[in-house]
């Protein structure tokens, strides 16, 4: 859980991910076209992967992979990233980071 | 005479009885009673092999030969006719009902199938275009029950919106209050979210079905974009019908339709990466050494992640639609759901005369 929210807050925008999952693939291809350069930390390559999967499923998610945090704080999945980007909540969240 | 001795009746095929005198009277009463069938109360009925074991026991020795002596007391012969025939008439109405039933089991099934393939036909003669294409390439596919009741549900879902299309027609041609106008179009989103919620449900029986569009008709099924219509297309036909918009409608629409874009393209590129994976796990390993069996986990896996797609497709076809009507009013939000409903069935129609043409001999 700490190594958790040590390395979401590491970066503006932090997406937990996996990397045979192409549904985080998709977030990580969104938030580039946004303009932001997300940190991605593909837990599978990682030995504490169970751990941390248990950790983000702890915080709220009903899937591990993937997980979005900007600010440091959790904004869900690839449903509530969507959702956010099509009701233009999105992009005020993420101005912050954009290089 | 021992009234209470076992008697041996001869298994003249079957049956042998363990009785008593007084269990004689009864089934003769019994017999009566019953219109002529033999319906036996308490009477043991042992299995054949029990049997031949029994009727070797007899000090009589031969099988068909009638113990009697002990056990009636006036007419012995006519007793033990009338028993015989009780039995044989016993014997074979047991047979005759559980022929009988078996038939009702039959019939039952046949029922139920006919019934599915009726369902089926109807959903034929609505889509032409649909089937025929089908069977033109030689299709034939074997669907699960769950597929079957999806393409079921779905033929009503149809008809569902046929009839919802003409109430709003009829409706904005004449007056008609905000209030009546909401709940019309509430029940024209509903209706559309119903469908989501199918097609999820059938994705996790057959994804490969619901990918491939077979239930909707063909110039539909040109149009899809992961299991359904492209959001960003739905956009583009609905727009035309909202002038006038005012100023903030007008940055809200741009907005979404560029964020509609920008999301429809990221899932298109997790897909694209989704089928160079599934490529890569199908091709991986020796090619022509014909052993499948370790790399076919893994791309089981992978198909799994299909699923998870075609709901975030329907997601986003799902959240376009509320997006529209938080942005529109309820008199365009009506406007833009009969465009809609319209635009899909001149397409269902598109399908029917493109099929038609084909089968005219040239």
């Amino acid at each position: 859980m700490d190594k958790v929210m040590r390395l979401s807050s590491e970066k503006g925008v932090v997406i937990f991910s996996k990397s045979s999952c192409c549904l985080s693939y998709a977030v990580q291809v969104l938030f580039q076209d946004l303009g932001v350069s997300p940190k991605i930390h593909e837990i599978d390559k990682d030995p504490e992967c169970r751990e941390m999967e248990k950790a983000l499923m702890r915080l709220g998610c009903s899937k591990p992979v993937p997980a979005v945090f900007i600010g440091g704080k959790l904004v869900g999945s690839t449903n509530e990233v969507m959702s956010m980007h099509l009701s233009s909540s999105l992009v005020p969240l993420v101005k912050p980071y954009i290089c | 005479m021992n009234t209470t001795s076992t008697h041996f009746v001869p298994p003249r095929r079957f049956e042998i009885y363990e009785t008593t005198l007084n269990q004689v009277s009864m089934w003769e009463e019994n017999f009566k009673n019953n219109g002529g069938i033999y319906i036996p109360n308490s009477i043991i009925i042992p299995t054949d092999a029990k049997q031949d074991s029994l009727s070797d026991d007899t000090s009589h020795g031969t099988p068909h030969k009638f113990d009697q002596e002990a056990s009636t007391s006036r007419h012995p012969d006519k007793t033990q006719r009338r028993l015989a025939q009780n039995r044989e008439a016993a014997r074979k109405s047991r047979l005759r009902k559980k022929a009988y039933v078996q038939q009702l089991e039959t019939s039952r099934l046949k029922l139920i199938h006919l019934e599915q393939e009726l369902d089926r036909a109807r959903q034929q003669g609505f889509y032409e275009g649909n089937r025929v294409d089908t069977n033109a390439l030689g299709f034939s596919v074997k669907m699960s029950s769950g597929i079957v009741a999806f393409e079921m549900e779905y033929g009503h879902w149809v008809e569902e919106q046929n009839r919802q299309i003409s109430e709003l027609r009829t409706v904005l041609q004449g007056q008609v209050s905000d209030v009546e106008l909401r709940l019309l179009v509430d029940n024209a989103m509903k209706h559309y979210f119903q469908l989501f919620r199918m097609k999820s449900a059938a994705a996790k029986i057959d994804v490969f079905y619901i990918m491939s569009g077979m239930w909707k008709t063909s110039a539909e099924r040109f149009f899809m974009w992961i299991g359904g219509f492209r959001p960003s297309e739905l956009l583009k036909v609905l727009l035309p019908h909202f002038d006038p918009l005012m100023d903030q409608q007008v940055l809200d629409v741009c907005n979404l339709r560029q964020s509609c874009q920008q999301a429809e393209d990221a899932v298109s590129q997790g897909m694209e990466k989704l089928q160079h994976t599934l490529t890569d796990s199908v091709a991986a390993g020796n090619l022509g050494e014909g052993s499948y069996i370790p790399q076919i986990t893994c791309a089981m896996e992978r198909l799994e992640a299909l699923v998870s797609f075609v709901d975030q497709a329907d997601h986003l076809r799902h959240e376009t639609l509320q997006q529209m009507h938080r942005i529109l009013t309820t008199r365009q939000a009506a406007r833009g759901l009969l465009a809609l409903g319209e635009y899909f069935q001149r397409l269902r129609a598109l399908s029917s005369s493109w099929a038609t043409r084909q089968r005219e001999p040239t």
